[in-house]
């Protein structure tokens, strides 16, 4: 048994020294996953769209840094769908893995603590899919974090698109919007789809509220009926969207009806069934897209795991893309230059569309996807500008 | 019809539509209150309770609307006998108080009790063909219909099995005297089970009914309309059944038409304020009087 372990050790040994010894230098690094807590399909779908990520790169050689190329090694965390576990992991990454950039955590909840830690160490930290503004800004001065990106758009940034997908392919003259009035996230894209929507020319019809938990709109669709809307957007949640709909549907409501990325969870389908059918929503990027770079990533996230990418996925893998680009850019392995090198970089062409970060912040200028519900199925219908 | 009575027209059927399930809930406030002048806060959770043995019933046992209806009453009004059993009868004695504390006790109990079993919301299916009527521009929906005429219907029953059957003679009784009511032969016992299985039974049918209409339930939907039935109840006169039907009526009116009037974030606002100054008013509710005949 003890000579089989040391031979085991030797071999391990041997190995690891035939690696350095290969003239390949690696770099390492990082992400933070939901991989088990409340919400481990997003975990999943960031792990998986991370190492392939990675083993694209290492097969195409390595990335250049530089003069030489340099093969990306991969430290995946759990952050259990915890809080407290997301910033110890990014602690853990950046000072005994000494990771050169970290990719995540996905929810909003999990990034804001991991970025604060990447934020003082001085580590640039990419998170896929939190749209919370508060996730890129510093706490105490309301400015942008040096060190924090994200790939995704921000909450604030929907709202205007929706605005300018309704009175432009909507053709959509006239709007209502009914929202959750005790929720921020509602409330937040209601105004700023209210105001952007008047900006371009628009007229708000009829701009009702609720409070959470209740369950009969009647009163306001009726309202919003008489008001004679060309569109209705509806910014809430997928468990009451369903109601919202079906309610309108009984009041003999016909105009069609738009949403926001929280409409984008399967469960819509299940409680609205056909009801949804033919409305539109905004997201981040559709599986069916077009696009020749979002096709062959989608072919090969297929390939590889048998199931279409999500948004998160799409989403982490434009992480790593943008790191990479950063990477390639900075020609050196250092955390600094990286930095500077994301912040300058040039249009980049990823899944889930072109983005650029601007000058003095660190969301990216992107746009997003408009899905339409057809047949049980989202479907892409168009990509939609700031 | 020009678009004004229209317009009208549409929220006054959306009201008597509300009012509906907001009364099937108040009657069971009032049943109780009118036998034992005890307030049963647990109520609205029997009618969350309703909600999830209708979603039982139709997803697990894929029955069809009228059994499930059935079976949701008769499970909700178990429920009902079952609490007072349990909880209510042993404190029969002592301070109203007490019995007060534990109603909110098992309403707690039933919430969390759902939730340890379906922490996420449910999808009741639609049992229902629903088809929209469009008279003259007011929609009507084969739903709305349903619910108003099944809740009238109930509504009737009740009326007259607490005025013109010897059951209903023995639960008035015994609301006017508990000490020699039950020497004359009336079963003390039995006739408050029936109160309470009556009260939690049309709960129950108040649940589905809400399942149908707003096909998502959860565990904590029996709090804000249990408080609105209560409401209900105290603004048509506490333990007046026909008192507790008008209030709900009304709640559910002046709650739409305040929408319909006003910017919709100040519904609560508003409804309630006009709900304190009917009570400041009629501080016994509409039909209640300081001393009147109870259920």
């Amino acid at each position: 048994m003890r000579k089989a372990l040391s031979l085991l050790l030797f071999s391990v040994l041997v190995s690891l020294g035939v690696a350095a010894w290969g003239a390949e230098k690696t770099l390492k690094l990082g992400v933070i996953a939901e991989l088990t807590g409340d919400m481990p399909a997003v975990g999943t779908s960031c792990k998986n769209a991370a190492e392939l990520a990675v083993k694209e790169i290492n097969a195409a050689g390595g990335l250049p840094v530089g003069k030489e190329k340099m093969k990306v090694d991969l430290v995946v965390e759990d952050n259990a769908g915890k809080a407290d576990q997301s910033a110890a992991a990014a602690q853990k990454l950046i000072t005994q893995d000494e990771v050169l950039a970290i990719v995540g955590p996905n929810a909003s909840r999990y990034a804001i603590p991991a970025a604060e830690i990447a934020e003082s160490s001085e580590t640039v930290l990419i998170t896929p899919w939190s749209t919370a503004p508060k996730t890129t800004l510093d706490t105490a001065t309301n400015q942008p974090k040096k060190y924090v990106f994200r790939a995704c758009f921000i909450d604030p940034f929907q709202g205007g698109v929706l605005a300018k997908f309704a009175l432009e392919k909507l053709k959509a003259k006239k709007a209502a919007v009914l929202y959750d009035v005790a929720s921020d996230y509602n409330k937040g894209i209601a105004e700023v789809f209210k105001a952007s929507y008047e900006k371009q020319g628009g007229k708000i019809v009829a701009f009702e509220t609720y409070t959470t938990n209740d369950k009969d709109f009647s009163a306001q669709l009726t309202k919003i009926k008489d008001a004679k809307p060309d569109v209705i957007f509806l910014p809430n949640y997928y468990s009451e969207v369903p109601l919202q709909v079906q309610q309108a549907k009984r009041l003999g409501i016909n105009v069609p009806f738009i949403g926001s990325d929280s409409w984008g969870s399967n469960e819509l389908l299940t409680l609205g069934g056909a009801d949804l059918n033919g409305y539109y929503f905004s997201t981040h990027y559709a599986a069916d897209n077009a696009a020749p770079v979002a096709k062959k990533f989608i072919a090969d996230y297929e390939k590889a795991y048998g199931a279409k990418p999500d948004d998160v996925a799409a989403l982490t893998y434009d992480a790593f893309g943008l790191l990479f680009g950063a990477i390639k850019s900075a020609g050196k392995v250092d955390r600094e230059a990286i930095r500077a090198a994301l912040s300058t970089l040039p249009s980049y062409k990823g899944v889930t569309g072109d983005m650029k970060f601007q000058a003095d912040s660190r969301d990216p200028i992107k746009s997003a996807v408009i899905l339409q519900i057809k047949d049980g199925k989202f479907t892409y219908f168009t990509n939609a500008n700031p | 019809m020009s678009e004004g009575i229209v317009y009208w027209l549409q929220q006054a059927l959306n009201a008597l539509q509300l009012g509906s399930i907001y009364a099937l809930i108040a009657l069971g406030y009032t049943m109780v209150y009118g036998i034992l002048t005890m307030i049963n806060f647990a109520h609205g959770d029997v009618f969350m309770i309703g909600a999830f043995f209708c979603f039982l019933a139709a997803v697990y046992l894929g029955l069809p609307f009228v059994p499930t209806l059935l079976l949701t009453m008769l499970g909700a009004a178990l429920v009902g006998v079952m609490i007072e059993r349990l909880a209510y009868k042993p404190l029969r004695h002592a301070p109203r108080v007490s019995a007060i504390i534990t109603a909110l006790g098992i309403g707690i109990f039933l919430e969390n009790f759902t939730l340890a079993l379906a922490p996420y919301p449910k999808n009741i299916p639609p049992l229902l063909e629903n088809v929209t009527w469009d008279l003259g521009g007011v929609s009507l929906s084969s739903l709305q219909v349903i619910i108003i005429f099944l809740s009238l219907g109930l509504m009737f029953v009740l009326d007259y099995v607490v005025h013109r059957t010897p059951v209903g003679i023995a639960m008035r009784a015994i609301s006017w005297d508990k000490t020699f009511v039950p020497l004359m032969g009336v079963p003390l016992d039995l006739i408050i089970s029936v109160t309470f299985a009556i009260g939690a039974g049309l709960a129950g049918a108040a649940g589905t009914m809400y399942g149908l209409a707003y096909p998502v339930i959860d565990p904590y939907m029996g709090i804000m309309v249990g408080w609105k039935a209560f409401i209900s109840a105290v603004v048509g006169g506490i333990g007046n059944i026909r008192g507790a039907m008008i209030g709900a009526f009304i709640l559910g009116g002046v709650e739409i038409m305040v929408t319909a009037f006003f910017p919709s974030t100040y519904r609560d606002f508003v409804a309630f304020t006009l709900l304190l100054l009917l009570i400041v008013v009629r501080p016994y509710g509409i039909l209640g009087q300081p001393r009147t005949q109870k259920v």
